[in-house]
């Protein structure tokens, strides 16, 4: 039986795959079954998985288990059940409490930990001796990651007009962020393929077994 | 009506050509060689140079999704650490995971059989929360995780006896492709509690992650797509998946420069013609 359920579901990924290619040709009834089964099977999976592995774990069977120990848990279950309320017309106000202590304990916490990572550390970063690099490279990398820096910085400075020499280093930053986003777009291409390459992986070797 | 129609003819030939020129190379491997990068470099030294028998974190942060480039890396990378006879305790922030985590052991303890579970590996399971959780982990990782996914107490579990906390731990690979990841775990891990952090993410994200690798080591090397995972199979001197896929990957790259070229000269034929 296993072994039936194993071949049914390749031949169930099998359609799907074809089924979602297909809509490089064109749009089509085939696409549009497999793109709303996806949707539905996702919502479907999360669900689930939401409940087994966070809901009754973190919740329910330490209540279960030790109540009093976990006692406290009851506020973030409350703040829960207050979030649902939102689908009640006449009592959503109430889902405005839980997610204003979201968005608070959010800002607070990223708040910090973003300062330090993304601003203090970054900076820091750029602050280096170029010339403390061992090779003629290095030393090359570093002048360009501090000219880029500042360049790039440059150009997001409206508060006067650029013209003339203070244009400069505008232009200069222009130049730093195309290129970065070349690299960008050639990663993304890198990405797509590499998708495309997991699905004829697995059409010609789980399916075909033209490879091995 | 005809140019539309012309258009998609063309959309529809570009799309078959890519297709056959992306299989082709998977049914018949070429065997080009990857020049090794030195961010991959990097995450090898730091792997390399972690001393015999400490503790490392795995962290699997994607899903099937992303697994054709992420799942190359993990294996290579765990491969790399059981070499050098590290510890692992596999974790993860998505919820799928494990399954990528235990995926990843399957394949390494084929070339690793002695390996045991508990005194060489663990598995401690997915945790929700991202950040939270890992500066939760930077107190206390037996209250984050009280028992691992068999259900075996922590403080049971003879490979972690002596952790406590991320400070414990020798450095935390995070295989990313998205939010919670490598992000969540620099900013956690590597600026509270001084661990450091290497990993691997999705070649569309890696750009956003390169400016971390830099000289206040908020990111040691990253591996960025199926390229820089067959980087780190070169470097481990092994041809895996990554490396026999990246034939598929260049030939792919060729021929998209070719039809932007080709792009380029249709459309700069079309403009002066319009012009005259």
């Amino acid at each position: 039986m296993s072994g039936f359920m194993a071949t049914f579901g390749l031949w169930l990924a099998v359609f799907f795959t074809f089924s979602i290619f297909s809509f490089l040709y064109k749009d089509n009834p085939l696409y549009k079954l497999s793109e709303q089964i996806f949707v539905g099977l996702s919502a479907a999976y999360w669900l689930v998985y939401m409940i087994y592995s966070i809901l009754l774990p973190n919740l329910v069977t330490k209540l279960i288990t030790d109540f009093w120990g976990n006692v406290i848990l009851l506020i973030p279950a409350a703040l829960g059940l207050m979030m649902l309320l939102r689908i009640f017309p006449k009592i959503q106000w109430v889902s405005r409490f839980p997610i204003a202590i979201m968005i608070g304990t959010s800002a607070g916490i990223s708040m910090l930990r973003y300062t330090k990572s993304d601003l203090v550390s970054q900076i820091s970063a750029t602050m280096i001796n170029p010339f403390a690099a061992s090779t003629v490279s290095g030393v090359i990398g570093n002048f360009l990651l501090i000219i880029g820096t500042i360049c790039g910085v440059y150009f997001f400075y409206f508060s006067k007009k650029q013209e003339g020499i203070s244009a400069v280093p505008s232009k200069i930053g222009i130049w730093f962020l195309m290129i970065s986003f070349g690299a960008s777009f050639g990663y993304t291409v890198m990405a797509r393929i590499s998708l495309l390459i997991g699905r004829l992986e697995f059409l010609l070797k789980d399916w075909l077994h033209v490879i091995k | 009506m005809s140019a539309v129609s012309n258009t998609q003819t063309e959309r529809r030939i570009v799309f078959l050509v890519l297709l056959v020129a992306v299989a082709l190379p998977l049914i018949f491997p070429i065997g080009w060689k990857t020049e090794v990068s030195s961010y991959a470099k990097m995450a090898w030294d730091l792997i390399e140079t972690t001393p015999d028998s400490s503790v490392v974190i795995f962290s699997f942060d994607y899903d099937p999704s992303t697994m054709t480039e992420l799942q190359p890396m993990a294996e290579a990378m765990l491969d790399h650490a059981w070499s050098r006879n590290q510890k692992v305790i596999a974790i993860a922030l998505w919820p799928q995971g494990m399954q990528m985590a235990d995926q990843a052991f399957t394949a390494a303890l084929l070339n690793y059989p002695n390996k045991k579970y508990g005194e060489d590996y663990v598995s401690l399971g997915y945790k929700v929360a991202g950040i939270v959780a890992i500066q939760a982990m930077g107190r206390s990782l037996e209250e984050v995780f009280p028992a691992d996914l068999k259900g075996t107490k922590y403080a049971d579990i003879p490979m972690l006896k002596d952790i406590h906390n991320l400070k414990d731990i020798a450095y935390v690979n995070s295989l990313s492709s998205g939010v919670p990841g490598i992000k969540e775990w620099i900013m956690g891990a590597r600026d509270i509690s001084q661990t450091p952090v290497t990993g691997g993410t999705t070649a569309v994200s890696a750009p956003g992650f390169f400016p971390y690798v830099n000289s206040q080591n908020q990111l040691y090397g990253l591996l960025g797509g199926l390229k820089a995972a067959s980087e780190y199979e070169t470097l481990i001197g092994k041809i895996g998946s990554a490396t026999v896929k990246m034939d598929a990957q260049s030939v792919a790259h060729l021929l998209i420069l070719v039809f932007i070229l080709i792009g380029n000269i249709k459309a700069f034929r079309q403009r002066k013609r319009r012009q005259t």
